[in-house]
C-alpha cells in the first residue's frame, strides 16, 4: 500500500518509528503522530461506521471536534471505546479498531440500513413508543421494550469492556492569580504579559504540544516559546484539558497522565483530575472550523480545511493527491498554496463572486461555485459542483478528497458554562462571546478574531483587564475587532439540490441530516432544545461542535427568522468527555466512604467478631463460635446475657461534653422531659424533638459535676445532634452560657449487661464500693478507677432490660478495659456479644433505634407521651400538638407476634385486616428478631390505633416482595419484663 | 464551586460547610402558639438575588455563619458569625 506520508514535511520524529494495530493488521507510524494522522499516512480511509446508516466513516478533522474517526482503543479490561483517533497519541503497541461495524469498518453489514433510511428518520426511536401504524399495535410502552434491546444494540458506537477498571485515577488541587486556557498566540501573549506582571499563572493545553493552531503552521517552532513561559514561572499543564468552569473562578481540569504511553509506570495514575482556584480566568481555545452541508457530504474523505493543513505541516500526511476545497471565507488560502506547493493538484470553489485574493496562481479559483453532490461511497470518485446562484449540474470534478470550510466557530463553550449566552455577530457568521461580570476574559480567535497579530494583542488586553479587575493596575486596553480577512465572509450552511434523495449532513456523529431538521420543524419541534433531543443533534461526545451552526441556521431558515432569534443550545460541561474513573478518583470500593473503626476493633477482631457496617462504623455483628452461623451466634449470646453477663462495644455511640453555667437550662430546653431536676451523680434518657414536633433522636445525658454533662445519641444521628445543638447555642440562644464538645472519639464504651454484670463489675474496679445498688441505683453515675489506674465513668443504664452498666474509659485505654472485664466476665460464663444480639434484646424490651425513629414518628406514636414534659416548652413541645400529629388515625408502636408460633416474618411487612390486604395497609413492622426468652419471632412496628384497638383482632402480615404472608397478633411492645424487675435488680 | 470566606478560617470550598436556612427568621420562643411556630419553621420566601442563609463550618471551625448570596449568581457579598457577641468581635479586629 503507497504511504501518503510526504518527505520534508512535519514535525514528525522520523528516527522514532511505532509499531501499532489496526483492526488487528500491523501498521507503521512515528513519534508524535496521532492515531488519525498515522491512519491517514497508512491510507486507511475508513475508520468507523455512522450512528445509525452505518455508512462509511473517514477522518472529518485534527481535533476535539471530531465526529466520524471515533474508534476503541486497547483490549480487554483496558478497550476504551469512542476514543477521537485525532487526539490519541501514538504509541508503540498501540491496539485499535473500528467500531459500530460487523465484521468490520470496511465491510458491515448493517450498512443495509442506509438504505432504510425513512424508518430512521429523525425522533424514530419515540415513535416507537406509539405503536406500529396503521392499528398502533404495540402502543404503549410494550413495543417499545421489545424493539429497545435491537435498537440500542444496532445504534450503539463502541461498548465498554464491562470489566473492572484495572488503571487509577487522581484528584488534585492548585490554586492560582490567573489560569490561562489554551496556548495559542492569544493564550501565551496572556500569560506571559500575567508572569511578567508577577501574577502566579498556569497554562493549560489540551494537546500534547504548546502552539494552539501555529502547529498546522509549516515554520512554527514552539521551543522558543516554551523556553520563555518556563523561565516565566508559568506552570505548563500539556495533555489537561479545561472541561469546565464553575462558581467563583473554579476550573475543572482533565490531565491526561499516561494515555499515550505504552508502558506506563504502574504508581502513575491514568489520569488526573484537578480543581483550580483562580482569581481570574483567561480562555484562548480558539475557533472551530465548520463544513457545509450538501448530499453525501461524509463520504471518506471529507475533512475540514484546516484540519489538511495540520496533516501536512505537523504530521507530513499529504491527505490527498486531487483536491478539491470549498469554501465561502478567505482562511483557505494559504492551506490551498501549501498542498499544491506540496504536490497536490488543488481546486478551490469559493461561493463568493466578488473578492481579491492574492495567490501564486499554482491552483485554480472557481469564484461562484460550490460542491453539491459526492459520488462514491467508500471514497470520493468525483464531485458535482455548480454555480451558487442556482444549483443545477454545471460539472463533474474528479476528485479524492473534498476539503471544505464553512466558517468558523469561536469555542465559547467554557463561558457558556457559566451562564453567558453568546451574541450573534452577522459579519463574522458566528456567535462571539459575551461580556461577562465574573473574572472571565475571552481572548483570541475564540473572541472571533482572525489574525495572529490581532489574536497576540488580544491577550496582552486580557492579561491587562485581568489586572485591573484584581485592582493591581488601571491601565487602558482595547481589544481588537472581530474578524480580520481582507474579504467578508458569505454565510453558506447548505447547498440543497432537490432532485435527488440526499443525505446531507449536518451532524455527523448521530447522522442528523438536513432532511431530520426539516421533519423536527414539520412536527412541532421547533425550538432549538426541541431539535436537539428530537434529532440527537449536537450531542454525544463532539456536543455539535461542528454542525450545530448548520442545523441553526436550517431552522431559522425554515422558521423564517434570523439565528439570533432561533437562539443557541446552552453548552454545558464538560467540553470533551470525562471518564467516569477521573471522576471518582480514588473514592472507589473500599475507599468509597470514610471507615471508622472503634479503639477496640481489633481486641474485637481477635475476639472472633464478624464486623457489621453500621453507617461509616464498623461494628461487632457476633462472635460465632466454632461452626455457629450467625443466628446460632446471636441466640446463644442474647440467651447468655439474660442468664448470666455479656459485653457489647458501644464506642459508636455520640459523645458530647456539654459545660458551662447555662447547661442545665439548655438540657431542659433540648429535650421533651424535665431535667431541671437531675442530681448530681444521675443520669437520665432524654428525648429530642424537632421544631416541627417530630422526634429527631433519643439518649442520655449524666450530670457529672453541676455544670458538667456527658451526653451520648445514637450512632446514626451523633453528627446531626452536635451541629443541631452548636446552631441552637450560636443562632437562637445567643445568651446562654453553654459550651458544647464532641468528644466520641476520645471515650471508648461498652455495655456490660446481665444478672452476673454487678459482680464482673465488682472484679474490675478498684473499689467495689462505688457500684453497690445504694450507691450506684439504677440511672446512677460516677466517675471511678478500672484496676491498673484507670480512670472511667460508669453509669447504670440499660439497653437490654438487664442489670447493666456502660462503662467508658480514655480511648487509649479501650483494649486494656477489654481484657479485664473480658477475663472476669468468662469467669461467670458471660459472652461477648454484637449488634444482632444487641438488636434482639431491645425488641424483646421495646426500645425504639432508627429503625422505629424514621423521622415521621412522633413521642406518642413511638409510646413514649410519659416522656413529654407537661410543666415546661421545649423544642417542639407547641409543634407535637399540632392537628395532623393528633390524629386517632396514627400508626402507634406495638409489638407483633405469629399467631401461629413456628412461623417467621421479616422488616418490612405491611400489616392489613384480614379482608382487605392492599396498598399500606394500616401498618408496618420495622425491627423483627427470634427472642430466644420466649422462644419464637417477635416484631416492633406501628399500627393504626395502636394495641388499644387491635389486641383482641388477628392481622395479616403482607410480604410481596418475599411472596409470604401469616397471621399476627398485635401485642404490648415490652414483651419481656414490662415492669423492669430485672433492671432495678 | 462556591467559595466562602470563613471569618475564622479564611476562604474555603463550599464542601466543607453544610448549608443551615433562612437566617432572617426571628424563632419564637419556646412557649410561643402553634401558629407563631407554623410560620416560623414552614413559611419560607423564595428570594430572587441576595439572601442572608445560615451555613455551618461542619468540616473546619464548627462555626454558625451568615452568608449573604446571591441565589442567581452564587456572588457572596458578606460573610459573618451568626453569633451577635461574636460578630462584634470579628468586626473590631478587623
Amino acid at each position: 500500500m503507497k504511504t501518503r506520508r510526504i518527505d520534508n514535511y512535519g514535525k514528525i520524529n522520523r528516527d522514532k518509528i511505532l509499531s501499532f494495530s489496526w483492526d488487528k493488521k500491523n501498521y507503521k507510524g512515528f513519534e508524535g503522530d496521532t492515531l488519525a494522522s498515522a491512519l491517514l499516512a497508512n491510507n486507511i480511509g475508513i475508520v468507523g461506521r455512522s450512528f445509525k446508516y452505518h455508512r462509511p466513516r473517514g477522518i472529518f478533522s485534527s481535533g476535539v471536534e471530531e465526529s466520524g474517526a471515533l474508534v476503541t482503543i486497547g483490549s480487554k479490561d483496558r478497550r476504551d471505546p469512542n476514543v477521537r483517533a485525532t487526539t490519541q497519541e501514538l504509541y508503540n503497541g498501540l491496539e485499535a479498531s473500528g467500531q459500530n461495524a460487523f465484521p468490520n469498518v470496511n465491510f458491515d453489514l448493517a450498512g443495509i440500513n442506509n438504505y432504510l433510511g425513512r424508518f430512521f428518520a429523525a425522533g424514530f426511536y419515540y415513535k416507537t413508543f406509539m405503536g406500529i401504524p396503521p392499528l398502533e399495535w404495540g402502543k404503549g410502552t410494550a413495543i417499545w421494550m421489545f424493539f429497545e434491546k435491537f435498537i440500542r444494540k444496532a445504534a450503539g458506537m463502541g461498548s465498554s469492556s464491562g470489566l473492572p477498571d484495572p488503571d487509577t485515577y487522581e484528584h488534585a488541587h492548585d490554586f492560582c492569580d490567573l489560569i490561562v486556557v489554551g496556548s495559542g498566540p492569544a493564550g501565551v501573549a496572556a500569560a506571559i504579559e500575567a508572569a511578567e506582571k508577577k501574577l502566579d499563572v498556569i497554562l493549560v493545553e489540551q494537546d500534547s504540544l504548546i502552539g494552539g493552531n501555529q502547529l498546522a503552521e509549516n515554520d512554527f517552532d514552539n521551543s522558543q516559546i516554551k523556553n520563555q513561559l518556563e523561565n516565566l514561572g508559568i506552570k505548563i499543564m500539556t495533555r489537561t484539558t479545561a472541561f469546565g468552569l464553575y462558581d467563583n473562578c473554579v476550573v475543572g481540569l482533565l490531565e491526561r497522565v499516561t494515555d499515550h504511553i505504552s508502558a506506563p509506570n504502574v504508581n502513575f495514575p491514568r489520569q488526573r483530575f484537578w480543581t483550580i482556584r483562580a482569581k481570574h480566568i483567561i480562555v484562548g481555545a480558539g475557533a472551530i472550523e465548520r463544513h457545509i452541508a450538501f448530499n453525501n457530504n461524509d463520504i471518506p474523505g471529507v475533512m475540514t480545511v484546516n484540519a489538511s493543513k495540520h496533516y501536512l505541516n505537523r504530521y507530513g500526511v499529504l491527505t490527498g493527491k486531487s483536491i478539491v476545497i470549498a469554501t465561502n471565507n478567505d482562511s483557505v488560502y494559504e492551506t490551498a498554496h501549501q498542498l499544491s506547493e506540496a504536490g497536490a493538484n488543488v481546486t478551490v470553489l469559493d461561493s463568493r463572486t466578488n473578492f481579491e485574493i492574492e495567490t501564486n496562481k499554482s491552483f485554480e479559483i472557481r469564484k461562484g461555485y460550490v460542491p453539491y453532490n459526492i459520488n462514491g461511497s467508500k471514497k470520493i470518485d468525483s464531485l458535482d459542483i455548480s454555480k451558487s446562484e442556482t444549483i443545477n449540474k454545471s460539472e463533474t470534478i474528479n476528485c479524492d478528497q473534498v476539503l471544505l470550510s464553512g466558517g468558523w466557530s469561536p469555542a465559547v463553550h467554557l463561558l457558556s458554562h457559566r451562564g453567558v449566552k453568546p451574541k450573534w455577530d452577522y459579519k463574522n457568521a458566528c456567535f462571539l462571546p459575551s461580556d461577562t461580570k465574573e473574572n472571565i476574559t475571552m481572548v483570541g480567535s475564540s473572541r472571533g478574531l482572525w489574525n495572529k497579530n490581532d489574536c497576540i494583542a488580544s491577550g496582552i488586553a486580557g492579561t491587562t483587564s485581568a489586572l485591573n479587575r484584581l485592582g493591581i493596575s488601571k491601565t487602558n486596553y482595547f481589544f481588537p475587532k472581530p474578524g480580520g480577512w481582507k474579504n467578508p465572509i458569505q454565510p453558506l450552511y447548505e447547498v440543497k439540490y432537490k432532485k435527488s434523495r440526499s443525505k446531507s449532513f449536518v451532524d455527523y456523529q448521530h447522522d442528523v441530516t438536513t432532511d431530520d431538521v426539516r421533519l423536527a420543524h414539520r412536527e412541532g419541534f421547533i425550538s432549538v432544545e426541541h431539535l436537539k433531543r428530537y434529532t440527537t443533534l449536537g450531542m454525544a461526545n463532539d456536543q455539535g461542535k461542528m454542525g450545530n451552526i448548520i442545523g441553526l441556521s436550517l431552522m431559522a431558515e425554515l422558521l423564517n427568522k434570523e439565528i439570533p432569534e432561533v437562539g443557541t443550545t446552552v453548552f454545558r460541561p464538560p467540553y470533551t468527555p470525562v471518564s467516569i474513573g477521573a471522576l471518582s478518583g480514588r473514592n472507589v470500593g473500599k475507599h468509597f466512604r470514610p471507615l471508622r473503626v472503634t479503639p477496640m476493633h481489633q481486641w474485637n477482631i481477635d475476639h472472633g467478631a464478624k464486623m457489621i457496617e453500621v453507617g461509616l462504623y464498623q461494628r461487632p455483628w457476633y462472635y460465632p463460635k466454632e461452626n455457629e452461623t450467625l443466628s446460632d451466634s446471636y441466640i446463644r449470646e442474647a440467651s447468655t446475657v439474660r442468664k448470666t453477663v455479656g459485653i457489647c462495644d458501644v464506642t459508636s455511640l455520640g459523645k458530647i461534653a456539654i459545660q458551662g453555667p447555662d447547661s442545665n437550662e439548655f438540657l431542659n430546653r433540648i429535650y421533651s422531659n424535665g431535667f431541671s431536676k437531675l442530681q448530681v451523680g444521675k443520669a437520665r434518657y432524654g428525648i429530642m424533638l424537632r421544631d416541627d414536633g417530630i422526634v429527631m433522636d433519643d439518649g442520655t445525658s449524666w450530670r457529672l459535676a453541676e455544670n458538667e454533662y456527658f451526653m451520648t445519641t445514637s450512632t446514626g444521628e451523633a453528627a446531626k445532634v452536635m451541629s443541631w445543638l452548636e446552631e441552637l447555642l450560636q443562632t437562637r440562644w445567643t445568651d446562654l452560657n453553654v459550651n458544647v464538645t464532641s468528644v466520641s472519639e476520645q471515650w471508648a464504651g461498652v455495655s456490660v449487661a446481665g444478672p452476673k454484670s454487678r459482680e464482673v463489675l465488682n472484679n474490675c474496679v478498684d473499689d467495689s464500693f462505688v457500684i453497690t445498688n445504694n450507691n450506684l441505683p439504677f440511672m446512677g453515675v460516677t466517675s471511678t478507677f478500672l484496676k491498673g489506674n484507670i480512670p472511667c465513668r460508669i453509669a447504670r443504664i440499660s439497653f437490654s432490660g438487664e442489670l447493666a452498666f456502660e462503662v467508658y474509659v480514655k480511648s487509649d485505654f479501650a483494649n486494656t478495659m477489654m481484657d479485664l472485664l473480658w477475663e472476669n466476665a468468662k469467669k461467670y460464663d458471660g459472652c461477648l456479644y454484637g449488634l444482632e444480639a444487641l438488636g434482639a434484646l431491645r425488641v424483646e424490651k421495646g426500645h425504639v433505634t432508627a429503625a422505629e425513629l424514621d423521622g415521621r414518628v412522633t413521642i406518642d406514636d413511638a409510646g413514649l407521651s410519659k416522656m413529654a414534659s407537661t410543666k415546661k416548652s421545649y423544642i417542639g413541645s407547641a409543634m407535637r400538638k399540632r392537628g395532623v400529629l393528633k390524629n386517632n388515625d396514627r400508626e402507634i408502636l406495638v409489638g407483633f407476634f405469629p399467631v401461629n408460633l413456628k412461623e417467621t416474618f421479616n422488616a418490612g411487612t405491611i400489616v392489613c385486616e384480614k379482608n382487605n390486604i392492599k396498598g399500606q395497609g394500616i401498618g408496618r413492622i420495622t425491627s423483627v428478631t427470634y427472642s430466644p426468652e420466649l422462644g419464637h419471632w417477635i416484631g416492633l412496628g406501628f399500627v393504626k390505633g395502636g394495641l388499644d384497638k387491635w389486641k383482641d383482632t388477628n392481622l395479616v402480615g403482607a410480604d410481596p416482595v418475599r411472596n409470604k404472608q401469616m397471621n399476627l397478633k398485635v401485642v404490648s411492645p415490652h414483651m419481656i419484663d414490662p415492669k423492669g424487675e430485672r433492671m432495678y435488680a | 464551586m462556591i467559595r466562602i470566606n470563613c471569618p475564622y478560617c479564611g476562604e474555603r470550598d463550599h464542601s466543607e460547610f453544610s448549608y443551615g436556612g433562612d437566617a432572617t427568621i426571628n424563632y419564637p420562643s419556646l412557649d410561643a402558639s402553634e401558629k407563631d411556630w407554623t410560620e416560623a419553621i414552614f413559611f419560607r420566601k423564595n428570594i430572587k438575588g441576595f439572601q442572608f442563609e445560615t451555613w455551618h463550618h461542619s468540616n473546619g471551625c464548627r462555626m454558625w455563619l451568615v452568608v449573604e448570596r446571591s441565589t442567581v449568581t452564587h456572588e457572596i457579598k458578606s460573610v459573618k458569625p451568626c453569633h451577635p457577641d461574636l460578630q462584634k468581635v470579628v468586626e473590631n479586629n478587623k
